[in-house]
């Protein structure tokens, strides 16, 4: 028991990037746009936030990872307009091109990196974002310390950010239009959608969204900006909204078992039963369930059925 | 026809020419000089040190055909599956797993010279085509996507081959015992007429992987009904074919190459298997060789050698104070503008319109009928 209570902050520390960027990914997939980008975009958002905290310390300590994650939401989205632009206006296929940028953030990031601090890496910052402890709520038995208690404000980010986006999707005229992008993008023309319109917002969406989750990654659980910093959370995010099935709650419960499954990771060895684990089974452990997930949900209709489509609006 | 012909050619030389031009205002915008790459390119192409500082060098050569050994057989398996309507984003675990199979045959099968590269190269494309089935199977059954499974099955992979490869005992964690040199790809013929690089005989099963993609591609039947089943999969049903079969063939075939890459850099390149921290991407070079090809065997084995000379012109470039990564940089805006190839066609018409040319792009763009 005590050694869940233990887990547990370190479980919804990993857990915040993951549901982040996969709601990026579900404003992108749900207006008809596979991206399959969130890695990169989430290592250009990383690299971005350290870099901004890096040099903001010694002016604004305390504040400087704040600004660092907004700038590397911003740069996420920016980044994002690429995937946007090729698959949108120029009808790229959309796996080719999340594809180029993902190679296009590893080469861009460290690039910059050696121009910018002359070496492969971001410099290293000093605090990055700080743990908080909610006074009163800390005292209550259990959920204090596991929810209260020495935490990262970002699991906070990340649970109000699933609220929005349940909202956002399901609950405004935006929402309905955005899934029936992903759905039937003619019929939504035919009702006067704008189709573009609606999937340059859902790919910004994902590039702001996926940004931040870097940003909150690198500054949570790194001390700089490496080329591995991000190492395939992206794609967890990506294996999250399959196995979330496509909706908000499905992402936030998907993510919290792959941020748990990672932080297992660490306390394996005090765990009877799983102690004699190799640490590399706990890695590949989300990638083996999404597919397992995949095979599951097959023959289903689940996810965004137009999703990956290239939009022809001459077809029936 | 013809114009729609001459396109297919025009649009990847374009993208490659957009992409060094990109590269080169990414150096000026960064303070560098873009000079220093063009003359690393130059030196890498032919080993001749244009500044005239020092005199001709091969082995900058023999580096450069090295780099494009790999990823011109990820670009034939990605080029495969993509005849055939499939998109192999997992030939890079299809790569790591045909090198740990490579790995494990060189250091426990006893074999003479010869014999026992041929037995390691064979095995790794085994594993590879093993490792391929798994997306296809279920791309075949349960129609579920093979870009998600392949994405998820290379991280799977990763975790995997670096586990399996420390139970082969290991004294730093980062590689396996060394290789027996029967084993081995090495070549000393090879090395001393490019002044000791490391080309090896690695260049043999990928000069005979190009003409093999070539023939079963367009000489064969066998070609043709993949080649159907990927313009048409209805029509292909409709005429018969097993299409489930050949999806899942496809795959095989296509991870057989991506197999074989991790052979020819395992025995090749080095003589050992190695740990590693996170992918090289071999396989999303693959994708950029594949696309530049145009998914054609001469057009891959081109494009190979230019992605080739561009991976091995890194070391040279950062030594003319360029960071390395301007490579890929290069490489992901050149995939970007042929996945773009509907906005180049539109302003190559745009160009040649005096011309009196063809309206084909206007009519795909769904502009003007």
């Amino acid at each position: 028991m005590n050694l869940l209570i233990n887990m547990f902050p370190i479980a919804l520390m990993f857990a915040a990037p993951i549901v982040i960027a996969a709601l990026g990914g579900l404003f992108s997939e749900r207006s008809g746009i596979v991206n399959v980008a969130l890695e990169g975009i989430m290592m250009v958002g990383g690299f971005a936030a350290a870099t901004v905290t890096v040099m903001l310390e010694p002016v604004l300590p305390g504040w400087a990872p704040w600004i660092g994650m907004l700038v590397g939401l911003l740069s996420g989205m920016i980044f994002s307009l690429l995937h946007a632009l090729a698959s949108v206006n120029f009808k790229a296929d959309q796996v080719v091109s999340g594809t180029a940028l993902n190679i296009l953030a590893g080469g861009l990031t460290v690039y910059l990196a050696q121009i910018i601090f002359r070496q492969q890496r971001t410099k290293a910052f000093t605090t990055g974002l700080a743990k908080i402890t909610i006074p009163g709520l800390k005292d209550i038995p259990i959920l204090g310390p596991t929810l209260f208690d020495h935490v990262y404000p970002t699991f906070y980010v990340a649970l109000l950010l699933v609220v929005l986006t349940w909202f956002i999707v399901y609950k405004t005229p935006f929402g309905l239009r955005l899934r029936a992008c992903g759905e039937h993008p003619q019929a939504a023309a035919s009702m006067g959608i704008n189709v573009y319109r609606m999937r340059y917002l859902g790919v910004m969406a994902s590039g702001l969204l996926a940004g931040l989750a870097g940003g909150v990654m690198v500054l949570t659980q790194d001390i700089q900006y490496t080329l591995t910093s991000i190492h395939g959370t992206g794609f967890i995010a990506l294996g999250s909204l399959i196995f979330g099935k496509w909706s908000p709650w499905g992402v936030l419960g998907a993510g919290l078992f792959f941020g748990f499954s990672q932080a297992l990771s660490y306390y394996a060895k005090d765990i009877p039963f799983m102690a004699t684990l190799p640490q590399e089974f706990f890695y590949l452990f989300p990638y083996v369930l999404t597919i397992i997930a995949l095979i599951l949900f097959s023959g289903k209709a689940v996810g965004p059925k137009a999703a990956g489509e290239i939009y022809d609006p001459g077809k029936r | 026809m013809k114009s729609s012909k001459r396109l297919q050619l025009i649009v990847p030389i374009i993208a490659v020419l957009l992409g060094f031009v990109l590269g080169a205002i990414v150096i000026t915008i960064t303070g560098k000089s873009p000079g220093g790459m063009f003359l690393a390119m130059g030196r890498t192409l032919t080993g001749i040190d244009f500044t005239g500082r020092t005199g001709i060098n091969l082995r900058y050569v023999g580096e450069f055909i090295l780099q494009a050994l790999p990823i011109t057989l990820t670009g034939l398996a990605v080029a495969f599956a993509f005849r055939t309507g499939l998109f192999n984003i997992g030939a890079e675990g299809q790569l790591m797993v045909g090198s740990l199979a490579a790995v494990a045959v060189a250091l426990m099968v006893k074999a003479p010279p010869v014999i026992h590269p041929i037995i390691g190269i064979l095995a790794a494309m085994a594993a590879g085509a093993l490792w391929a089935s798994i997306p296809g199977l279920l791309k075949a059954r349960f129609n579920v996507h093979e870009v998600v499974v392949s994405i998820m099955m290379n991280y799977t992979a990763l975790h995997f081959v670096n586990w399996s490869l420390l139970q082969f005992g290991s004294v730093d964690r980062v590689k396996t015992p060394e290789f027996p040199p029967s084993a081995t790809l090495k070549s000393e013929f090879l090395a001393n007429l490019t002044n000791g690089s490391r080309l090896n005989w690695g260049i043999i099963p990928v000069i005979l992987a190009v003409i093999i993609f070539w023939f079963v591609v367009e000489k064969t039947t066998f070609g043709y009904r993949l080649r159907a089943v990927g313009f048409n999969k209805d029509a292909a049903r409709y005429a018969g074919m097993k299409v489930e079969q050949n999806i899942v063939l496809s795959m095989m075939i296509s991870g057989a190459f991506a197999g074989l890459a991790g052979a020819v850099i395992t025995l090749g390149t080095f003589n050992f298997g190695r740990v590693l921290p996170s992918f090289e991407g071999y396989g999303m070079d693959g994708i950029a060789v594949a696309l530049v090809g145009g998914n054609h065997a001469l057009g891959v084995f081109l494009s190979g050698l230019l992605f080739g000379m561009l991976k091995a012109a890194q070391p040279l470039m950062q030594s003319q104070g360029i960071p390395r990564e301007i490579a890929s940089i290069i490489q992901a805006s050149i995939v970007l503008f042929v996945a773009m190839k509907l906005g180049i066609e539109a302003a190559l018409e745009f160009f040649t319109r005096k011309n009196g040319n063809s309206r084909i792009v206007s009519r795909k763009m769904g502009g003007k009928k």
